[in-house]
């Protein structure tokens, strides 16, 4: 494992399996009496969220905790960062604190990567959503689902076909899961409407299609993403209905899946939008087991990122 | 025994049939304990711990003709030397259906030695529930002891210097059923 994580590329195969294997140990914790590991005693993580978030901010203090770090949460919302103060600032206050780790959002995409190749602080930096770029735990917990139901539990994604639906240009979910998946084995296949799919997708391990319809008979996991209305600053598609007509996932279309399929989302969903509320609250939906397999593969990356010896340069372990 | 020990050598200091008699005695000495008692729960510390646990577990079924739950317990997160080296792989935790409250819980483990891998075994058990009580079975009982822990079932004990090593190789793992020690035997250690 490198010092930081960034990006799904950073992850080769065999760390990409590590963080999954150590997660299915730590799900374990779930159903114990006590659910706490002292591995992290007197390690300070910090939350630094410049962007709204419930369930990513949340997983992450609640991985700490179980660990028993220390958990300091900042949000941009009534701090300093709301006076003007730059990150770089707000990153030496963090440091002057003893932050040996940094869980980043923030709305400009790269802002993890120069927080961590700033010199600005030692410890390490996990990014939790930049901007349109990446959001590799996201894509962790994704491929931790999709092991646990197509896999057994074990090993990789090998021929495992993976479709993923909608707003892929504005998608940080999607980048990650595209680079991760094709790691692991799996066969990705983005379908959205032209005008959004990014500039450069071709470069993409993956393939590309405008019609839903055509793949859902060969597809053993189907991602649906959330239309993000609030980074559309021009007219994407005709309407909304049109748009959840051509690429909506309702029953009609579930019925098309092989049985074995799975319905996932990663949240929050705009219902009747992109994923109709039958289909969101069906038996193959996992969207609520992405939630709770969240915290176990935030956990893994936060052990196996701090819990080791502090390597205090910027190389692998 | 130290007589014949040469720098750098590896001697075979229990083979296939020693390790087996031990453990059949180590199993017999459980059951004597256990005076008869239904809540005993085998827990092997993995790797190999593991494998001599489900061994023990086979020797009480033939001796008491009845089943003994085995399990295994990850100590990593709770090692007090996680910071010395990078993360490490967490290893099977595997607690029987039946839980360990209320039980005796047996640990099992290849070889005793600083008695730091025990300490955190115990907390480990700490936070998975309380047992009745807490005993240790151990293959090898190698000394050199840096906490108040002793082991209540040994395989059998061998004096050795801190600069060598113990080296124990089970069929299930490694292909065969052995104990070794190599390294130069330090007399002032002893």
């Amino acid at each position: 494992m490198k010092r930081h994580l960034l990006s799904a590329a950073d992850l080769d195969r065999d760390d990409a399996l590590l963080v999954l294997d150590t997660a299915a140990e730590l799900a374990q914790i779930t159903d114990r009496a006590v659910k706490k590991l002292p591995t992290l005693r007197g390690r300070t993580v910090v939350n630094l969220f410049f962007e709204d978030s419930t369930r990513t901010r949340i997983s992450f203090e609640a991985a700490a905790k179980r660990l028993s770090a220390d958990v300091i949460n900042f949000s941009a919302k009534g701090s300093s960062v709301s006076k003007g103060e730059s990150l770089k600032d707000t990153a030496l206050t963090l440091e002057a604190m003893g932050a040996d780790a940094v869980v980043i959002r923030h709305s400009s995409s790269g802002a993890p990567h120069r927080l961590a190749h700033s010199g600005w602080i030692q410890g390490s930096v996990v990014n939790a959503g930049d901007g349109t770029h990446e959001h590799p735990t996201q894509s962790l917990l994704d491929a931790f689902t999709m092991r646990r139901h197509l896999a057994g539990g074990k090993g990789d994604l090998e021929g495992r076909r993976v479709t993923i639906v909608g707003d892929v240009l504005h998608s940080r979910v999607a980048r990650s899961n595209v680079l991760l998946l094709a790691t692991l084995g799996a066969e990705v296949t983005l379908v959205a409407p032209p005008t959004l799919l990014p500039v450069g997708v071709e470069t993409w391990p993956c393939a590309t299609s405008y019609d839903l319809d055509a793949h859902l008979k060969h597809t053993d996991a189907v991602m649906m993403l959330r239309v993000q209305r609030e980074r559309m600053n021009a007219a994407f598609f005709p309407s909304e209905r049109e748009y959840s007509r051509r690429y909506g996932l309702d029953a009609r279309r579930m019925a098309q899946l092989p049985d074995h399929a799975i319905v996932m989302h990663p949240g929050p969903m705009n219902r009747g939008m992109e994923i109709a509320a039958e289909v969101a609250d069906a038996p193959r939906s996992v969207i609520v087991e992405q939630v709770a397999n969240g915290v176990s593969v935030r956990m893994a990356v936060l052990y196996l990122l701090l819990g080791g010896a502090n390597l205090g340069d910027g190389t692998e372990a | 025994m130290s007589a014949a020990r040469t720098p750098d050598d590896t001697r075979t200091v229990l083979d296939g049939a020693e390790i087996t008699r031990a453990l059949t005695r180590v199993a017999h000495e459980i059951v004597e304990r256990a005076k008869g008692a239904d809540d005993l729960v085998l827990l092997g510390i993995p790797t190999r711990g593991v494998f001599l646990a489900r061994r023990i577990a086979e020797r009480i079924r033939a001796i008491e003709d009845r089943d003994v739950p085995v399990g295994s317990l990850d100590i990593t997160m709770y090692r007090d030397d996680l910071r010395r080296a990078p993360a490490r792989a967490l290893l099977p935790t595997e607690i029987p259906p039946g839980g360990i409250d209320d039980k005796v819980v047996v640990l099992v483990d290849d070889v005793l030695y600083s008695g730091r891998t025990i300490r955190a075994a115990l907390d480990a058990l700490n936070d998975i529930g309380r047992p009745r009580a807490v005993q240790l079975a151990v293959l090898v009982d190698r000394g050199h002891r840096e906490l108040p822990i002793r082991a209540d079932y040994v395989g059998k004990n061998i004096p050795t210097s801190k600069s060598e090593k113990v080296h124990v190789l089970v069929t299930e793992h490694d292909g065969a059923d052995a104990v070794a020690i190599s390294g130069h035997a330090n007399e002032e250690d002893q």
